[in-house]
């Protein structure tokens, strides 16, 4: 019916994002109690224990690091830029959805982002977490990175501005810090709502300190609401710019391969496409769980699928205008790249990024895949492995056979990469589990507005 | 400031549309310092007690104006005047190398604007406010509505302001103590 225009249904589009029966009560009740109410489940523990044990793998990765250096990684040259930036780019690809979720579809006026703007969110932190990670282990000497930033120092030496690695400094961290405010502004309402519903005296004071004394005020909700689109707004641009400035670390230098425009509008498409990706492997697990499928519906999952095939069909130009480029170009580096990538020694990467990221995805143009939450896993999980290869192929195919066949050489990462690489993932999953067992993974206050009982009657308008 | 031996009285409705009622019929009535609390932002109720402009804009664009001049000034200082490099024969004040993160400084100032100063107008952190002295107000973050006229009102006056709420068909009216 809402697909008549001559009747006039106003907002019954919404029915579908929120299944129907809800009142302020429920919607409230249901998202507090997983935190408050709810048992420690055994299925937490284990999940909880597996991240936590993956990231002492990390510390005793990092450690190691520390003592014997970047040497116990398989970067040397000509690839210096082994996992350490492969990861990098990976997980803060990953990022890129919560804040497109967020702040896009908000501004937007998308109300399915609601009931999945939180976690997603959540997911953009913690992944970035992982991502600054790289870069600071990378540096040799980890302990000096404040020497990123320009402060006054006895040294006299200031960061080289017209360097896209110290740009790549500034957007990362603006980036996060810009996510965690928007976030944290979103939590604060829901706060408040833990702080009255909770029933221990800990619980009550923790929830209470964090939320600052919110109490709903018309006026505050005035200079909330405008605090929040302008955030919004602000972090826009964000969600465009992080990335195209990743992608500038390799679009500013002269390596074939890495020294072309298509870049930042490719690696955006790539980082929304694995960041929508990560959202539904995070998204199915919690509403079987968490019996929240009446919140998180079938519409929020065939919506992230769409965004994937979209935005995966951009990637899939992106290498079609790579493959074009180093041909049309006629510049025999270039044209030697490409024909390196596919068919030199790691053609099968190539090939199987191609299956992964453009041939797999496919399959998201049915509505009866779309509707199934296992094919929904399983695609985004291989785009998870397509848009790693992806960041792989680029990092090490450019770097191993450039200009000088005397310099050539393979990288094959040692077993410290993947214990530091595995180990961001457990504290990926750590971080998760946390978030979902202390703060509500869905914003309480959001879902409230809703539903049809939060409209201000017609009439009285 | 003349302290009232109240901080104010508290109706509590059911509906969003009943407080903005509620709201609206005060403000005509008269009353100027009263305060409406729901669960998630309404903006008519904002409007009907006489909020119409938010100052958050004008801080933000403030922070984020810092912000960009700042990042920018803090690049040409140090690459201009306090130790200019030669670059590849790029001039000292290479402005183009300069934009991203003058950009990402003016969103940076601007964020950061938006948040602390949308705090600071809510005079947030608030550790304590009467408000919470009544026990009801605990639903004002679930599924309730509340309408508070202060004491501190020129027209406040304990018996007839308590006879105007009920008249506007609360579910209850209490007493907010200090």
């Amino acid at each position: 019916m809402a697909d008549d225009p001559t009747v006039e249904v106003p907002r019954t589009v919404r029915a579908p994002v929120l299944a129907p029966g809800h009142t302020f009560a429920t919607v409230t009740d249901k998202i507090s109690a997983i935190v408050l109410s709810r048992r420690t489940t055994l299925g937490w523990v284990m999940g909880f224990g597996v991240g936590l044990l993956l990231t002492m793998v990390l510390l005793g990765a990092v450690s190691y690091l520390l003592a014997k250096g970047v040497g116990i990684w398989g970067i040397n040259m000509p690839i210096a830029w082994g996992f350490a930036i492969v990861n990098f780019v990976w997980w803060i690809g990953i990022g890129h959805a919560g804040t497109l979720i967020s702040a896009i579809l908000l501004l937007l006026n998308q109300p399915w982002r609601n009931s999945i703007n939180r976690f997603a969110e959540a997911m953009t932190l913690f992944a970035v977490m992982c991502a600054g990670m790289f870069p600071l282990l990378h540096l040799g000497r980890p302990w000096l990175a404040y020497w990123l930033f320009p402060y006054p120092n006895t040294m006299q030496v200031w960061p080289q501005f017209r360097s896209p690695l110290v740009w790549d400094v500034f957007a990362v961290s603006t980036y996060f810090t810009v996510s965690l405010l928007f976030w944290f502004v979103g939590l604060i309402p829901d706060l408040g709502t833990l702080r009255d519903r909770s029933h221990s005296r800990f619980a009550r004071a923790a929830y209470g300190f964090l939320a600052m004394g919110w109490r709903g005020s018309a006026r505050h909700w005035k200079n909330y609401e405008s605090a929040y689109l302008l955030l919004a707004g602000l972090a826009t641009p964000l969600v465009v710019s992080v990335h195209t400035v990743v992608s500038f670390d390799f679009a500013i230098s002269v390596v074939p391969g890495w020294h072309t425009t298509i870049f930042p509008p490719y690696f955006v498409a790539g980082a929304i496409y694995s960041g929508f990706a990560m959202v539904l492997v995070i998204a199915i697990p919690i509403r079987k769980y968490y019996s929240l499928s009446d919140m998180i519906t079938m519409r929020h999952l065939e919506n992230s699928a769409k965004i994937m095939l979209v935005t995966g069909l951009i990637v899939a130009y992106g290498y079609l205008v790579e493959g074009f480029m180093a041909w049309y170009r006629s510049d025999e580096f270039d044209f030697f790249m490409m024909k390196n990538r596919m068919l030199g020694p790691y053609a099968p990467l190539y090939w199987a990024l191609i299956v992964c990221n453009i041939v797999a995805p496919q399959v998201l143009w049915s509505r009866r895949v779309r509707q199934n939450v296992g094919a929904l896993f399983t695609v985004s999980i291989i785009v998870l492995i397509g848009m790693w290869l992806e960041r792989f192929i680029i990092v090490v195919t450019s770097l191993h056979r450039d200009y000088l066949t005397s310099s050539w050489g393979m990288y094959y990462p040692t077993k410290w990469d993947w214990f530091t690489y595995v180990g961001t993932i457990g504290f990926f999953v750590m971080a998760m589990y946390l978030f979902i067992r202390f703060l509500p993974m869905i914003s309480i206050f959001e879902m409230r507005t809703l539903l049809p009982e939060a409209e201000v009657e017609a009439e009285v308008k | 400031m003349k302290c009232a031996p109240i901080f104010g009285l508290l109706a509590e409705f059911d509906s969003p549309t009943e407080l903005l009622l509620a709201a609206r019929k005060a403000y005509a009535e008269g009353y100027r310092r009263l305060d409406a609390y729901s669960p998630f932002p309404i903006e008519e109720v904002s409007e009907a007690i006489g909020h119409h402009h938010s100052r958050v804009p004008l801080v933000v664009l403030v922070g984020g104006l810092l912000g960009g001049i700042g990042g920018f000034l803090m690049q040409y200082w140090v690459s201009v005047l306090n130790y200019p490099i030669n670059v590849g024969g790029r001039p000292p004040n290479s402005w183009p190398a300069f934009i991203v993160v003058t950009f990402e400084m003016t969103i940076l100032g601007a964020a950061l604007f938006a948040v602390f100063g949308m705090l600071a107008l809510n005079r947030l952190p608030m550790p304590y406010h009467p408000v919470f002295n009544v026990e009801r107000f605990a639903f004002a973050s679930k599924d309730r509505f509340f309408l508070c006229i202060l004491a501190a009102d020129p027209r406040f006056d304990r018996t007839q302001t308590e006879q105007f709420l009920q008249s506007l068909g609360p579910k209850q009216v209490s007493e907010v103590p200090h």
